[in-house]
């Protein structure tokens, strides 16, 4: 079968869930994949729920809404609660081990537990917690190469942080080496 | 009278060679006989549109936004490109024509149903976006065309068909002055009030419809005309007196004047 | 123009915008409502830029008139609302088709009656197609599933409107309109006013003046007037369009449009790997309706006791057209999901079951 995967990311708004999901989506569109891309926002701009849905594939997407999702990546607690037990057997799931209790995770789905707050500040700032979670899930999942993905950073990060660039790279590639290491 | 000998023999009304031509029709207005009732006043309004048009040389530029009333015929008298806008939308309409077409004149023809009842929304925000059209708004406080009812330039106690015992303020309020609310818009370059029951007060209106078409050629901002005209039907009376009533009660209600100009 | 081509991963909303440009639109006119917010925003940075003119407008009543005006000067006229804002331009619309105007307007369907709700929505069908206005009278409607069809209906609608002289809707949802997708913008459109200079207004310079009016008292006038009308909304028929997928030997058609129809193909995908022999139409343009096409499938599957199963974001609007276009050979069932928030292909797949077990039964109960 043609390659496909769709992808929940969950956290808080301002966890930069929203920006990760436009970051894989660039890289997939660079590598010349079809893909959809749907934000759900909670009323709260900062500190409320936020959600988005990617779909990447070779041929071309029907539904954009995902009620099963193949991978999930959570940034906080209620994201786990929320979207896990949609999770598909044997899905990804990459988990931020640092506000979500790794143990909550089912034994049915591949777990991956990264302490992303924690890498992310020591590279520079917890702010960038989303980047290390997304260098996981390309490690876990494949399905863009990582360097497609720091490539694509000039395209989601606003011009004026485009001095943190680098350290988005290195946040991208320390999540990566959790998983590949 | 047989209207079209009147007009054939009005044809033939060229001057001498010793004659001077004080008066004639304006090019710009229609030769064919007006569907208006004896005794309005709509007839003289389109005139003195039509003189100005031509007198500033705007015919062929001009665009003329048609309304609902009986100034829906708009099209019919004056000799120039014409649209038809909905009750109540004409500045709208006429806003949609200026931007596609801004080098072009633009202006509307409307009574009082029209623009100050339905289309009043449109009308205030043409005029506070300070759209470069002129509106000539004619007010005789009645629903000419629909058989006289309450309009909201309907004078207190005035009797109409959905007033039969006169307008009341309790109920529905009191008449509502146009050219006074559009002066105290930004947008609104030139407003004024006029009527033309006397020789001398159409002299005014002539100049007060050239003025809210110069503000606009001159990119000054929106140009409002107010004329307080006659309805002898509805007003069942017949054409002097409807005349006189425009001294007696409608003038005093509505006074004339000019209300807002801008200098270039 | 090869190097005008690009491709940008943008909302539906934006290629709304990106295709009406592309199309040469040169007035947009339009008052502020959710969901599509982001087709007002876009256009008042982007239009100016370009010579063109935006307007907030006061209402959707007031915006729809301009539309009106700047339409009878021949120039590309466009604007966006929903479904409350829509309900508003029926006046306009309506003196639009009556004075052959050409204008474009794009409606992103929200919940209704009423206020409604923010969610997605196919509430409007019948507004959109059977007319919406009063009088006898029609618009073209292209229903856009992606991002990639919202800036090419643009394009397609802006052309359409003057062919056809009339209005031309675009009909989608919030979903496509907040989805984001790779799209592919080939640059400036080719223009073709169709001869838009022999009844535009431009001032009566050197020719006769030019009137543009609905308003038919002489006798017989309005008559003669709605029939050169219905001549032309039968001209239009030839312009009807959908996409199909695996009908060839489908037992079951699945019929929906817009996002709802791309969701359905998910569940049909899913379902033909499962063995189930059943297909999908979305049709592209919801007036003219591909009843042709739908006849066709429903004869040619005579054989087979093929069916039909529309699906839709509403309570059975469309429908109603399916099966006035299938009714010589089949019919159609009907599955209606609630407006509100989004399915998914999962909840398509129990309906489309059971309305292939439906027909079977219906098909042993015949012989």
């Amino acid at each position: 079968m043609s390659l496909y995967m769709d992808v929940i990311i969950a956290g808080f708004g301002g966890q930069g869930v929203m920006l990760i999901g436009n970051l894989l989506a660039y890289a997939a569109m660079e590598q010349g994949l079809n893909i959809t891309y749907i934000p759900v926002y909670g009323p709260e701009m900062r500190g409320g729920t936020a959600n988005c849905t990617v779909v990447v594939a070779q041929e071309d997407i029907g539904s954009p809404i995902i009620s099963r999702p193949k991978s999930l990546i959570v940034m906080n607690q209620p994201s786990l609660d929320k979207f896990q037990p949609k999770l598909e057997d044997d899905g990804v799931l990459i988990l931020n081990s640092c506000l979500v209790r790794a143990e909550d995770a089912q034994p049915r789905v591949r777990a991956f537990c990264v302490p992303a707050n924690e890498i992310a500040n020591r590279i520079g700032s917890i702010k960038m917690a989303n980047m290390v979670a997304l260098g996981a899930y390309v490690a876990a999942t494949g399905i863009v190469p990582l360097e497609a993905v720091k490539k694509s950073l000039g395209n989601v990060v606003p011009a004026h942080y485009a001095h943190l660039i680098p350290k988005n790279e290195a946040c991208l590639q320390a999540g990566y080496d959790c998983i590949r290491a | 009278m047989n209207v079209a000998c009147d007009i054939e023999l009005q044809r033939k009304l060229t001057p001498g060679p010793d004659e001077t031509l004080v008066f004639d029709a304006p090019k710009s207005l229609v030769d064919t006989p007006m569907h208006f009732c004896p005794g309005c006043q709509h007839g003289l309004i389109h005139r003195i549109v039509a003189r100005t048009l031509d007198d500033m040389g705007l015919q062929e530029r001009a665009i003329a936004v048609g309304s609902v009333g009986c100034s829906v015929f708009v099209y019919r008298y004056i000799s120039m490109d014409c649209v038809e806008a909905p009750h109540g939308r004409a500045t709208a309409v006429a806003t949609g024509v200026k931007r596609a077409r801004p080098g072009n004149f633009v202006y509307t023809f409307q009574g009082d149903g029209d623009l100050a009842a339905i289309g009043t929304a449109e009308a205030i925000h043409a005029a506070n976006r300070g759209e470069r059209i002129s509106v000539i708004f004619v007010n005789n406080t009645t629903y000419g065309m629909t058989g006289g009812q309450m309009a909201p330039t309907t004078l207190l106690g005035q009797k109409t068909t959905t007033c039969v015992k006169g307008r009341e303020r309790e109920t529905a309020g009191a008449p509502i002055r146009m050219a006074e609310l559009m002066a105290q818009l930004d947008g609104v370059a030139f407003s004024a009030r006029v009527a033309v029951n006397s020789v001398k007060n159409i002299r005014k209106a002539e100049k007060a419809v050239r003025r809210a078409f110069e503000v606009q050629e001159q990119g000054l901002g929106f140009g409002f005309v107010e004329f307080l005209s006659t309805c002898p039907t509805n007003w069942r009376l017949d054409p002097i007196k409807a005349n006189e009533r425009v001294e007696t009660e409608m003038i005093p209600c509505f006074p004339l004047g000019v209300f807002k100009e801008m200098g270039e | 123009m090869a190097d005008a081509v690009q491709k940008k991963f943008i909302k539906g909303n934006e290629a709304i915008v990106y295709g009406a440009l592309d199309a040469g639109c040169e007035c947009y006119f339009a008052y502020p409502i959710t969901p599509q917010n982001d087709i007002p925003e876009l256009m008042s940075a982007l239009l100016p830029e370009r010579g063109g003119s935006f307007v907030q407008a006061e209402s959707e009543v007031a915006s729809a008139n301009m539309l009106l005006g700047a339409a009878a000067c021949g120039a590309r006229s466009c604007t966006s609302s929903s479904s409350p804002g829509i309900s508003l331009m029926q006046e306009a619309i309506s003196y639009l088709a009556g004075s052959e105007l050409p204008t474009v307007i794009v409606n992103m369907n929200r919940g209704g009656p009423g206020l409604g709700n923010l969610g997605p929505s196919q509430g409007d069908y019948f507004q959109a197609v059977k007319g919406g206005g009063h009088g006898d009278y029609r618009t073209l409607v292209l229903a856009p599933a992606s991002g990639q069809e919202c800036y090419d209906m643009m394009i397609e609608a802006f052309d359409l409107a003057f062919k056809y002289r009339n209005p031309v809707l675009v009909l989608g949802d919030s979903t496509v309109g907040q989805m984001k997708e790779p799209v592919v913008m080939r640059g400036p459109a080719p223009r073709n006013d169709y001869g838009a200079e022999d009844w535009r207004l431009e001032g009566a310079r050197g020719r006769s003046p030019r009137l543009l009016k609905s308003l038919f008292l002489e006798d017989n006038s309005l008559g003669e007037h709605n029939r050169k009308l219905a001549e032309k909304y039968e001209a239009m028929q030839k312009e009807a369009r959908a996409e199909t997928f695996a009908t060839e030997d489908a037992e079951l058609v699945v019929v929906a449009f817009g996002v709802i129809g791309r969701i359905a193909k998910s569940a049909v995908r899913e379902l033909r790997a499962r063995g189930f022999k059943v297909g999908l139409v979305r049709p592209q343009t919801l007036y003219p309706f591909p009843s042709a096409l739908l006849a066709d499938l429903a004869r040619k599957g005579r054989d087979i006791g093929r069916h039909f199963l529309t699906i839709e974001h509403n309570c059975g609007q469309m429908v109603e057209d399916v099966r006035l276009a299938v009714r010589r050979d089949a019919d159609s069932a009907f599955f209606g999901y609630m407006p509100g928030d989004m399915p998914s292909s999962d909840d398509f797949i129990g309906p489309i079951l059971e309305a292939l077990e439906n027909r079977n039964e219906s098909k042993e109960h015949k012989e």
